[in-house]
């Protein structure tokens, strides 16, 4: 029987556009496109050239830091484009799919007669080492480093969040050779966190890891949570974390010897028509799932990702690479609400009590409902955040940059998604996420 | 409304940059805002909020407030009434305090919210709402005979130094309704405190004109205690203007002289239940106030030397500002302990410290006051501390894993 721990703080956002657990099939698209800024931490340069031919696997580009990291192009094809914004910063990797995909072979491989430094370098070579990301810092996994422990989330309780029960069903083979992967890379242990719904074979009976069982609303599935409860990070160590769909795709690597980053890809939102589960390439565009399946007449946000720590996208936009969730919910820009402080109207949701409260599925827009204060009401953020961290200091001490408060009180343990919470209950309507970001970046500028 | 948002929507282009009047633009923003909910969306970070924004939180506090203004302002009319020797409806009474306390409520606010906009258009930044609460309250913890243009010196005083000067609405250290009293109290001693201006004796606007009944005497009761001649609170009773023997009832229904807002203990009571309901006030620090007037009291009873030390806990609860201050004052979330351990001890010692002053200080028998903007200056130093106990058990982690 596994540990079982209980979070009680946290918050369930009542949202509606669940998606509904059925597969509706396979979608790809002429271009895939790789957006470098999605890979926090590194500073990529270009491996290839306009024009060059890929197949699925061939580097697209790497590191700097870390030349031995390159990034695996989804698809085979042809490179059409190379789009850089300000200071010639890469925007993304345009490569225009052949009509079947072509693989990189890298060989099937038994991971129980693998050293740890061969599966390193299989990872590394494959191009997903970016599925590996690390504590502190919340970027993308340092390889020289050695992690004290590796964590994987086998849920997700973010709103509208897509069931990994569902997304690994008939994936539990690819799931535990990726798990007996991270367990050759580390001389800790694997931990894997699981939540009491969880029916998943490949995750309840899963081996060579130790398995915990969180109770509790948003956000008892962050990584970071979890890791607060089962052994916190101190200053000076490094942890690896990833969610399970992720070691799956790992473990592909390994079975099936090439790299295939397919994921199942939950389309939720209140403003989608038809919700469900589609098979999908990482930078693969999207609008042909959001044709004719989106509320129409108003203006509309597309996420890659949950509403609270997705990205904004255009209608146009493509799949980001960690996402497995895209949500459509209402714009909001083009309502006028007259006398918001005294509206007692159903339509608005809070998780405070200075609103009424009904026992229903909302449909909240993009709207900030307020303007930006000073932090004004306390114990508000506290609520929502289960660690031993007292995120109001820690978030204060963060704008202030004092290196010193902010190791003292437990910025090495958190990661922006964190603070989502805070941020969607903060009166003052502040951009946690972004500050938490911000002081993760300079520290590591900092520290390193 | 659409015709107002067309309206609206036409003279905005004046405020914003470039437009003539864009010296206005947090006075223009401010109006909009309040009359409609800005349609700004997230750029970046979470992309929905909840509706939870300043403007609610402090309508909440203000509609907790009503209730007791309401029976403040009718307990004005009634007192008034008592003194003249007048028997008068119900509604006369209320509009007559009425009339006696809007003045004050109107002079408070634009003193107040004046000096807010013109602060915000300096920093240009959007106005914040802070004072929608601190202008209800200052009218309602001062006397009513206090001339208007001292509340405006003392508002303009307490807006500029208590909190301008740090930065506005949520970097302030000291409440700011209470240092508006501060400054009354210690410029102006006269008018604050004695037996002289706690009922509102001349007319108001013409109404309610009369003289005042013989054996009157205005002294609230903690005034009559705290100067009595009594050998034992057994042989000490407090009466009323004209002499009546007070019960707890008036004392808790709130028909007895003193301050707007502090006299009637059950409409406070009422403004706790929806701070409480809500979210928006925290009932650790309300209820360790009490404990820590309440362990406060006992001791000194068990000690007592004099009437008021031997006075029983209920009457220091139901006299004076002390609810009003546990219920209103202390929970003011910037100048509060803001970690949850530290609103225990934050509230426990306004408690003590308000019981201590007011037992322990002829001269100024009501400490609440006082009591919570001392324990403003202490409340950072409380957090501290509590703060710290994490901090050294995440070190003491890290010592070990090394």
């Amino acid at each position: 029987m596994a540990n079982r721990i209980k979070i009680k703080k946290g918050l369930r956002i009542p949202l509606l556009g669940e998606a509904e657990e059925t597969l509706r099939g396979r979608v790809t698209s002429e271009y895939v496109r790789i957006c470098p800024e999605d890979f926090h931490g590194i500073t990529p340069k270009l491996a290839v050239k306009v024009d060059d031919a890929v197949k699925a696997g061939t580097p697209l580009f790497f590191d700097k830091n870390h030349p031995e990291m390159v990034f695996a192009s989804p698809v085979s094809g042809v490179v059409t484009a190379v789009e850089r914004g300000e200071k010639r910063r890469i925007l993304y990797i345009e490569v225009k799919a052949g009509s079947a995909i072509q693989y990189e072979d890298f060989g099937k491989k038994e991971v129980a007669s693998l050293s740890a430094a061969e599966v390193k370098k299989s990872i590394l070579d494959a191009g997903i080492w970016f599925l590996i990301k690390q504590r502190p810092y919340d970027v993308v996994a340092a390889p020289g480093k050695e992690p004290r422990d590796i964590f994987v989330t086998g849920f997700d309780t973010a709103p509208l969040a897509p069931s990994a029960d569902f997304i690994l069903n008939g994936h539990e083979a690819d799931l535990q050779a990726g798990l007996d992967a991270l367990a050759k890379l580390t001389t800790g242990k694997v931990y894997l966190s699981v939540s009491p719904k969880t029916t998943n074979k490949g995750l309840r009976e899963a081996k060579n890891v130790v398995i915990t069982e969180f109770d509790g609303p948003h956000p008892a599935g962050n990584i970071g949570v979890q890791i607060n409860h089962i052994k916190p990070v101190n200053r000076g160590e490094t942890v690896w974390t990833l969610n399970a769909p992720d070691v799956a795709l790992i473990g592909r690597l390994f079975n099936r010897g090439i790299v295939d980053l397919t994921r199942t890809v939950a389309l939720t939102g209140s403003e989608v028509k038809q919700t469900g589960y589609y098979q999908m390439l990482i930078g693969t565009e999207l609008k042909s799932i959001f044709k004719e399946n989106v509320t129409e007449g108003i203006s509309l946000r597309y996420i890659s990702g949950n509403p609270l720590t997705g990205r904004k996208i255009d209608a146009g936009g493509v799949l980001r690479a960690y996402d497995g969730q895209v949500t459509v919910i209402p714009e909001g820009d083009d309502v006028h609400e007259a006398f918001g402080w005294a509206s007692l109207s159903p339509k608005r949701y809070s998780a405070g009590c200075t609103y009424p409260t009904y026992n229903k599925n909302y449909r909240l827009d993009a709207r900030l409902l307020g303007g930006p204060r000073a932090i004004i009401v306390s114990n508000e953020y506290d609520k929502v955040f289960p660690m031993d961290i007292y995120p109001e200091q820690l978030i204060k001490s963060i704008i202030a940059f004092n290196i010193d408060k902010m190791e003292q009180l437990g910025i090495y343990e958190v990661a922006p998604e964190d603070f989502a919470l805070c941020e969607f209950v903060d009166t003052s309507k502040l951009q946690l996420q972004r500050i938490v970001r911000m002081g993760l970046d300079m520290l590591r500028k900092e520290m390193e | 409304m659409k015709a107002l948002k067309k309206c609206l929507d036409k003279i905005k282009p004046n405020f914003e940059k470039g437009g003539k009047l864009h010296w206005l633009h947090s006075t223009y923003d401010a109006f909009e805002s309040f009359l409609f909910v800005p349609n700004t969306t997230s750029k970046s970070g979470v992309h929905i909020h909840d509706a939870r924004d300043s403007k609610r939180t402090m309508i909440i506090v203000v509609l907790a407030l009503v209730p007791a203004l309401l029976v403040g302002i009718y307990n004005v009319g009634l007192q008034h009434y008592m003194a003249i020797g007048q028997d008068v409806t119900f509604l006369t009474r209320f509009f007559y305090g009425f009339l006696s306390v809007l003045p004050q409520i109107v002079v408070s606010y634009v003193v107040g919210l004046g000096i807010e906009f013109a602060m915000a258009q300096m920093k240009k930044e959007e106005v914040a709402e802070g004072f929608l609460v601190t202008g209800m309250l200052i009218p309602m913890i001062v006397p009513v005979d206090t001339p208007l243009w001292m509340i405006a010196a003392a508002t303009a005083f307490a807006v500029v130094f208590a909190k301008e000067v740090f930065g506005g609405t949520g970097y302030n250290i000291f409440n700011v309704a209470l240092i508006t009293r501060a400054f009354l109290f210690f410029s102006y001693p006269s008018k604050m405190s004695g037996d002289q201006v706690w009922v509102r004796t001349a007319g108001t606007f013409g109404m309610g004109n009369g003289t005042v009944v013989d054996g009157y005497s205005g002294a609230t009761p903690l005034g009559q205690i705290a100067t009595t001649d009594a050998g034992g609170f057994a042989e000490f009773t407090f009466h009323g203007i004209t002499g009546q023997p007070l019960s707890l009832s008036d004392m808790f229904l709130g028909f007895i002289p003193g301050s707007v807002g502090e006299v009637s203990t059950v409409a406070i009571l009422l403004g706790a239940v929806i701070l409480i309901a809500t979210g928006m006030g925290s009932w650790k620090t309300m209820l360790s106030v009490f404990l820590g007037g309440f362990a406060a009291v006992l001791l000194v009873n068990l000690f007592a030397q004099n009437v008021i030390m031997e006075m029983p806990v209920y009457y220091h609860f139901l006299l004076g500002g002390f609810a009003f201050g546990a219920v209103f004052m202390a929970t003011d979330p910037v100048t509060s302990a803001r970690t949850e351990k530290g609103k225990w001890i934050y509230g426990f010692l306004i408690g003590l410290i308000a019981v201590t002053i007011r037992v322990f200080n002829p001269g100024y028998p009501e400490g609440m006051m006082l009591a919570i903007l001392l324990m403003n200056a202490f409340a950072p130093l409380i957090d501290f501390y509590v703060i710290d106990a994490n901090i050294k058990r995440r070190m003491k982690r890290t010592a070990i894993a090394k």
